[in-house]
C-alpha cells in the first residue's frame, strides 16, 4: 500500500481564531488577568480597610502576654503566658478530642456494624435504627442535647451519682479512678516503651521469615512474651510499684485525684463518637458485604476456624473497601470538633475566636485556624493513605 | 400407559413460612441469638413503652404549641405573613406541576408536603395558634399542589413551562420576602426578623443551587489544561474541603468585609448565604467530577469523531452523563447541607434551632423544657433527611436502570 503523504489539514487554511494552540493561549492570558484581577483587588481593598482600622498581618502579637483564662488547660497554662501558649493549649485539646474520638468512634461504629450483620433479627433492626437515628440528625442538636440537656440535669457534686470503679458524675463532670505513675514509674515506663519497639521489630521480622519459609514461627506469642517480659522486668527496676490508683475523693466542694474528664470535654466526645459511629458502621458494613460469600465458602470449605476466616479472609479484603471512606469519616471527624465552640470547649477554634477579640487581629488569626485545620487534615489522609497504600491488592 | 400418573398433590410450590418459623429462624437460630433475644426483648419494649409514655404524657409540648409560627418564620412581622405564605404557595405549585411532568423523586417530595400540611389542616385538636384561616391556608396548598400535578400531566404545559417557572419563582419569592423600602403595601422586612424553618431551607435550598454552577465550573476548571485556572480550582476545593464549615461562616462574617471596597456592606443572612455556597461548591466540584470521570473516553472520543467541538462534546455528550450519574450524590450533599446549616446558630442567625434556643430563653418556664424543643428540632430534621435519603436511595436504583435506551 503506498500512498502519497499529504497532509490531512493546511495548516494555513486555519484562522486563528479556530486555531485550537492560539484559543489555549488567550483562554490562558484572560483566565490568568481574571483570577489575578479578583485577587489585586481584594489585596487593594484588604491595605485600605487595614490601614484605616490600624491592622497588621504580622504574628508577633502571638508573644504577647495573652490575659484570658482558659477552663481545665490539658497542659499548663495560665493567663499571664503568651496568645501562642494558649492556640496551643487549643490545639492540644483539639487533639485530644479528635483522638480520643476517632477510637470511640471506630470501636462503636464497628460494634454496631457487626450488630447490623448479626442473623438476630431484632439486634440487626436495634442497629439499623442507631443509625438511621443519628444520621439523619445534625450533629450541633445532638450536641445540644447531650451537653444542655443530659449534662445539664446531672446532680451536684454533693449528690454525685456513683458507678461501679468508682465513678462518680456530677455537674462538674467525670471523675474515675485511675492508675497514677508514681516517683518509681518512669524507668517501668522506659523499659515497657523499648520491650514494645524491640517486640514490633521482632513481631515483623519472624512473620516475614515465615512468609519465606513457610514454618510456623510463632510470632504473635514470642512478641507478646518480650513486652511481658520487659514489663516485669521494668517493675524489678523500678524497684516497686510503678503505678498506684488514684481514686477520686470529696474534698470540700470538689472532688479531687483520680482522672476528671469536665462536661464539656466529654458532652462533645460523646457526641462526636455516637454521631461518627453511625457513620462508621454503614462503612464498615458496606465494606463487609462487599467481600464475596465465595470467599467465606471456600475459606470454610479448607477448613479454617471462624476466627481465622474472619482475621484472614474477610477484614483484609473488607479493610481495602473500608479505608478510603474511612480517612473522610476521620476527617469530618476533626473538623467536627470546631462546634466545640457551641459550648465552651476550647479548642483551636475558640481559643483562636477568644484571641481575635483580644488582640483584635483578625486575619492572621484566622489564617493559623486554617493552617492548623489543614495540615491536620493532611497529616491525618498522609498517614492514613500510606496504611492504605500498603494493604492495598497489588496487582501485577 | 398406566405409568403416567399426574403429579397432583405431589409437588407444591413451597409454603410461605408461617409466622412462627420466621420467629425461629430470625430469633431463635442458636443458642446465642436465643439468648439475645431474651436479653434484648424486654430492654426494647422498656424503651419503647418509656419513650411512647415520655412523648404522650410526660413530656410538655407547651413552647411548640405556642409559638409555631415562631419556628416557622421566626420574627418576620405577622401582618405580613401573607407574603411568606404566597411564596410558599408558589413554590408548592411548581413542585407539584414538577411532579405532574417528571414523577419520581419529585413525587415522593410533593406527596410528603402534602401530607405534613394536609395533617395539620385538619389536626383534631383545638389550638389556638392553628386557627380557622391558617387551617384553610394549608388547605388550599394542599389542594394547589394536586391542580398542578394535574396542569403537569397536560400535553400542552410543556417541561420549559415549568423550567422557567422554577427560575422566576424562588427570584420573586424572595424579592417579595425582602420587600421595597418606602412601599406601604410591601414595606422592606430587615432579614433579622427571618428566622426558623423559613431560614433553614432558604439557607440550604439557595445553598445547593448557588454551588451548584459554582461547583460545576471549579469540577471543570480542575479538569483544564490551563495552569492558572486548574491550580485555582485545586487551592480553592482543597482549602475549603479542610477547613470545618465554621471557619469559612466567620470568615465570611469577619474577614470578608475586609476584602470588599470601604463603603460595601452586605447584609448577615446573605454573608451566611454566601459562606454555605462557598462550601457547598467545594463538595460539589468533587461529586462532579466523580462524574465526569465515569463518562467512558468512547464518548468523547466519538463524539470528537462526528466533528463536535470541545464545546459541543461537553454540552450535548459529557455534562448529561455526568450529572446523571451524580444526582444521588447531589441529593445526598443536599442532606448534609440541609443539617448544617444549623451552624449558623454560631455566628448568631436565628435558623430552626436558633429559634429554638431562643423559645427555651423565653419563659423562666420553658427553661426546664429544653429536652421538648430539641427533640421536636431534631424530629423536624430527622424526618426531612430520612425521607430525602430514601428517595435518594430509590433515586439511584431507578437511574441505574434508566441508563439503557
Amino acid at each position: 500500500m503506498a500512498s502519497t503523504q499529504t497532509p490531512l489539514v493546511q495548516k494555513s487554511s486555519i484562522p486563528f481564531y479556530r486555531d485550537e494552540r492560539i484559543l489555549k493561549i488567550i483562554a490562558q492570558v484572560v483566565s490568568t488577568v481574571v483570577i489575578g484581577g479578583f485577587i489585586f483587588l481584594a489585596v487593594i481593598n484588604f491595605r485600605n480597610a487595614a490601614n484605616a482600622r490600624g491592622l497588621t498581618l504580622t504574628f508577633d502579637f502571638l508573644k504577647e502576654s495573652a490575659g484570658f483564662p482558659i477552663s481545665n488547660p490539658p497542659i499548663d497554662y495560665d493567663p499571664t503566658m503568651t496568645f501562642g501558649r494558649a492556640f496551643f493549649v487549643g490545639l492540644v485539646n483539639t487533639l485530644l478530642v479528635s483522638v480520643t474520638g476517632i477510637f470511640a468512634a471506630t470501636i462503636l461504629g464497628t460494634l454496631v456494624a457487626l450488630a447490623r450483620l448479626s442473623s438476630n433479627w431484632l439486634l440487626s433492626h436495634i442497629a439499623l435504627s442507631y443509625i438511621e437515628f443519628f444520621r439523619n440528625i445534625p450533629l450541633l442538636v445532638l450536641l445540644f442535647i447531650v451537653y444542655f440537656v443530659v449534662f445539664g440535669n446531672l446532680p451536684v457534686v454533693k449528690e454525685s451519682i456513683v458507678w461501679p470503679g468508682p465513678i462518680y458524675i456530677n455537674k462538674r463532670g467525670f471523675y474515675l479512678t485511675w492508675p497514677q505513675l508514681t516517683e518509681s514509674g518512669t524507668p517501668f515506663v522506659i523499659m515497657l516503651s523499648i520491650g514494645f519497639v524491640v517486640a514490633l521489630v521482632v513481631y515483623f521480622l519472624l512473620r516475614r521469615r515465615r512468609e519465606i519459609s513457610g514454618q510456623d514461627t510463632y510470632y504473635l506469642p514470642v512478641s507478646l512474651g518480650i513486652v511481658i517480659l520487659s514489663g516485669l522486668l521494668g517493675w524489678v527496676f523500678s524497684g516497686g510499684t510503678p503505678f498506684q490508683l488514684s481514686t477520686p475523693v470529696l474534698e470540700g466542694f470538689n472532688f479531687s485525684g483520680g482522672l476528671r474528664f469536665t462536661p464539656e470535654f466529654a458532652g462533645m466526645l460523646l457526641a462526636l463518637s455516637t454521631y461518627t459511629a453511625a457513620f462508621i458502621a454503614e462503612v464498615v458494613r458496606a465494606g463487609i458485604q462487599a467481600v464475596d460469600r465465595g470467599q467465606l465458602e471456600a475459606a470454610r470449605a479448607v477448613g479454617l476456624t471462624t476466627m481465622q476466616v474472619l482475621s484472614l479472609i474477610i477484614m483484609p479484603q473488607a479493610l481495602r473497601i473500608i479505608i478510603p471512606p474511612m480517612i473522610s469519616q476521620y476527617l469530618n471527624l476533626t473538623k467536627n470538633s470546631s462546634l466545640a465552640l457551641a459550648i465552651g470547649f476550647q479548642e483551636v477554634f475558640s481559643v483562636g475566636k477568644i484571641v481575635i477579640n483580644q488582640a483584635g487581629r483578625a486575619v492572621p488569626v484566622f489564617g493559623l485556624i486554617m493552617l492548623t485545620y489543614l495540615v491536620l487534615s493532611l497529616l491525618t489522609s498522609m498517614v492514613l493513605n500510606l496504611f492504605n497504600r500498603r494493604i492495598q491488592l497489588v496487582t501485577r | 400407559m398406566e405409568n403416567i400418573r399426574t403429579t397432583k398433590g405431589a409437588i407444591r410450590p413451597p409454603q410461605p413460612p408461617g409466622p412462627l418459623k420466621w420467629v425461629r429462624d430470625n430469633l431463635f437460630n442458636n443458642w446465642y441469638n436465643t439468648l439475645l433475644t431474651v436479653v434484648l426483648v424486654p430492654t426494647v419494649l422498656f424503651v419503647l413503652v418509656q419513650s411512647i409514655l415520655w412523648v404522650f404524657t410526660k413530656a410538655d409540648w407547651r413552647p411548640i404549641i405556642e409559638n409555631p409560627m415562631l419556628f416557622a418564620v421566626g420574627q418576620y412581622p405577622r401582618d405580613q405573613l401573607w407574603r411568606v405564605a404566597i411564596g410558599l404557595s408558589g413554590i408548592m405549585f411548581l413542585m407539584g406541576a414538577s411532579w405532574g411532568k417528571w414523577g419520581g423523586l419529585l413525587r415522593t417530595i410533593s406527596l410528603s408536603f402534602a401530607i405534613v400540611f394536609a395533617f395539620l389542616a385538619l389536626l383534631p385538636v383545638q389550638l389556638e395558634t392553628l386557627d380557622t384561616d391558617l387551617r384553610i391556608y394549608l388547605g388550599s396548598t394542599v389542594l394547589l399542589i394536586f391542580i398542578g400535578a394535574w396542569l403537569g400531566r397536560l400535553k400542552a404545559v410543556k417541561k420549559a413551562y415549568i423550567l422557567i417557572g422554577w427560575a422566576i419563582m424562588p427570584i420573586i419569592s424572595i424579592i417579595f420576602l425582602i420587600g421595597f423600602e418606602g412601599v406601604e403595601k410591601i414595606p422592606e422586612v430587615s432579614t433579622t426578623f427571618w428566622g426558623g424553618l423559613l431560614v433553614t431551607f432558604l439557607l440550604s435550598a439557595g445553598g445547593i443551587l448557588a454551588s451548584f454552577p459554582i461547583g460545576l465550573a471549579l469540577a471543570l476548571g480542575r479538569r483544564s489544561s490551563l495552569p492558572v485556572v486548574k491550580g485555582f480550582s485545586i487551592a480553592f476545593i482543597e482549602t475549603v474541603r479542610g477547613v470545618p464549615l465554621v471557619t469559612i461562616l466567620f470568615m465570611f462574617s469577619i474577614i470578608l468585609v475586609l476584602l470588599l471596597p470601604a463603603d460595601s456592606s452586605l447584609d448577615r443572612l446573605f454573608r451566611a448565604w454566601m459562606a454555605v455556597t462557598f462550601f457547598s461548591a467545594a463538595y460539589t466540584a468533587e461529586n462532579i467530577r466523580g462524574g465526569l470521570q465515569a463518562v467512558p473516553i468512547g464518548q468523547i472520543e466519538a463524539a470528537k469523531a462526528v466533528g463536535m467541538n470541545a464545546f459541543q462534546t461537553m454540552l450535548f455528550i459529557v455534562m448529561p452523563q455526568a450529572l446523571r450519574a451524580v444526582l444521588p450524590t447531589i441529593v445526598g450533599q443536599f442532606i448534609s447541607l440541609f443539617k448544617d446549616t444549623t451552624l449558623v446558630v454560631i455566628v448568631g442567625i436565628n435558623d430552626l434551632l436558633g429559634i429554638g434556643r431562643s423559645v427555651i430563653n423565653m419563659e423562666p418556664a420553658f427553661l426546664q423544657l429544653d429536652l421538648e424543643v430539641y427533640m421536636f428540632i431534631a424530629a423536624v430534621y430527622w424526618v426531612f433527611s430520612y425521607f430525602m435519603s430514601r428517595a435518594s436511595a430509590r433515586l439511584e436504583t431507578t437511574m441505574g436502570t434508566r441508563t439503557t435506551l
